[in-house]
């Protein structure tokens, strides 16, 4: 029966979004349920940071509709908000402050209090791997551990869904793995559904259950990495599937802005 | 739990966050202690020979000094907007409003934030005035009156920087904008010269100004000797209602920073 089924963990339909002329999203529909770990893929400028900002009620769309943890993004952004947890980009974690301080801020803001946000942070200094850096400003860490920082000041509330926007750009591999093993801890622990838009394939591989493709806004296929591989080729790989859907965009490269922001991104990464 | 006790916590959080950075790096304060130093101990000096502007029976140095802090508070309030930019660029501002907490309440943060680092700012001033042998009130109340008017006024100047910031949204336009902006709110107001010395014209533009307001309260409360062209209770409401203005513009615009 339809009120047995499980919410989706985010769910859009006719998802759309316009700057002046330009279609940044076309009406795009996806589910993702929960505990799933969904890659959204696409070349620069295909709408992907533009899908996550809206999902994160960040933005607004133009039509369409979205639901994440089952609360409309638009009528309900407060209580989305709440169910949420989100890495940008771009570093965000504060360098002028201690891991425990951006802890602790972040916290604060998710409303926990007292003993609960005590061990909350100390729980996601554990979980970052910076128990002992803890009062270490965060400005003197390598990438690898403002990640992991990052992910876990994402994760303190302990959220529905959550949400990484190319999440190991600019990291070296094995900061790159250990992110990985975090998010799929996660995933295991508490059974979050994770969306991650990302451009490295060896992470769609390794990481997703699922798939969708974003190409020029309209999202062109979903699936598992076997499914749309098996529908390119005998021996495709996701590199294959990538091309073959999102085809000569692959060399556009982006937009001014987001291009600065990935360097801006890999710079700080060192 | 109540939202509004709520949003009092998320404010909370906010500026303790900030007062955390000022304390590990001041050098921001120490640099904006020149600006009062060569106001007061080289114009302030200098026009108290020339006895150029009247100023009543006040020495024209104890005239200006609330006059200064004031423009003290503005210049270091006016580019916190800055600050708001380069956290945009990092991404700060997207996390911050991923969270649950209101909206007015993050802007709010900031504000008391930078009300905390006007205080600062007036113990800096006020030690050079001290140098400069200025007539300074000592009694509780005056103290207390200068004490709220500068937290005030910084909390305006600075939401109106955040504002300012969230419509131009990059450094280089901010620099700009807040070069153009701090000089003619100065001079448009009663920092260095009395109202009445001023051209009509620029007595009317004077009064829609916050900082003319400021300088009042303060040449009441900081100077033995000086006195407040409007009450000082009329003065603190205006300054509100404009915090209040801009506090609630401010609100709205900051969600179209990570846009």
């Amino acid at each position: 029966m339809a009120h047995d089924e499980p919410i989706a963990a985010i769910a859009t339909a006719g998802l759309s979004k316009r700057f002046n002329h330009l279609v940044a999203l076309d009406r795009v529909t996806l589910t993702v349920a929960q505990g799933t770990i969904f890659g959204l893929l696409g070349p620069n400028g295909a709408g992907k940071s533009t899908a996550i900002k809206i999902l994160t009620t960040l933005l607004d769309a133009s039509d369409g509709l979205a639901r994440v943890a089952g609360f409309d993004v638009a009528k309900d952004p407060v209580e989305v908000r709440r169910r949420i947890g989100y890495v940008p980009q771009l570093l965000s974690a504060d360098g002028a402050l201690t891991a425990i301080e951006n802890l602790n801020l972040s916290a604060r803001l998710y409303g926990l209090r007292g003993k609960t946000r005590a061990a909350r942070v100390r729980d996601a200094l554990a979980f970052a791997g910076l128990e002992d850096l803890g009062d270490r400003l965060v400005r003197t860490y390598s990438g690898g551990m403002i990640r992991r920082l990052e992910i876990a000041q994402a994760t303190l509330h302990v959220p529905e869904v959550l949400f990484l926007d190319e999440p190991t750009i600019g990291l070296d591999p094995v900061a790159r793995r250990t992110v990985w093993d975090k998010l799929l801890e996660l995933r295991q622990r508490n059974g979050m559904a994770i969306l991650i838009t990302t451009h490295d394939m060896e992470e769609a591989e390794v990481l997703c259950d699922e798939l969708g493709i974003l190409h020029q806004g309209r999202l062109v296929v979903t699936g598992k990495p076997e499914e749309l591989k098996a529908g390119v080729g005998p021996a495709a790989t996701l590199e294959d599937v990538f091309a073959h859907y999102s085809g000569a965009v692959l060399e556009s490269g982006g937009n001014y802005r987001e291009i600065r922001e990935s360097r801006s991104a890999i710079r700080r990464l060192g | 739990m109540n939202g509004m006790w709520r949003a009092v916590l998320e404010s909370a959080a906010v500026a303790d966050a900030e007062m955390r950075k000022l304390r590990r790096d001041p050098t921001e304060l120490l640099s904006r202690a020149v600006q009062p130093v060569l106001w007061l101990g080289v114009f302030g000096q200098v026009f108290s020979q020339v006895r150029g502007i009247a100023t009543g029976s006040l020495r024209y140095l104890d005239f200006m000094a609330p006059g200064i802090l004031a423009q003290s508070i503005l210049f270091s309030a006016i580019f916190y907007g800055i600050a708001i930019i380069w956290e945009r660029d990092l991404g700060i501002v997207h996390k911050l409003l991923v969270t649950p907490a209101h909206r007015s309440a993050l802007v709010l943060g900031k504000a008391l934030a930078a009300g905390m680092r006007g205080l600062v700012q007036a113990v800096v001033v006020y030690l050079v005035a001290i140098t400069l042998k200025v007539d300074i009130r000592w009694e509780v109340l005056p103290m207390l009156t200068v004490a709220a008017a500068v937290f005030a006024g910084s909390c305006i100047f600075s939401s109106f920087s955040l504002v300012i910031a969230c419509i131009v949204k990059t450094r280089e336009r901010f620099m700009g904008i807040g070069q153009v902006l701090t000089m003619p709110l100065f001079f448009a107001s009663n920092a260095i010269y009395p109202l009445d010395l001023m051209p009509p014209w620029l007595q009317i533009i004077a009064m829609f100004n916050p900082l003319t307001y400021l300088v009042d309260v303060l040449r009441g409360a900081m100077i033995i000797g000086g006195s407040s062209v409007h009450a000082v209770g009329a003065s603190f409401g205006i300054m509100l209602g404009v915090f209040a203005t801009l506090l609630a513009l401010a609100a709205r615009l900051y969600p179209g920073l990570a846009r």
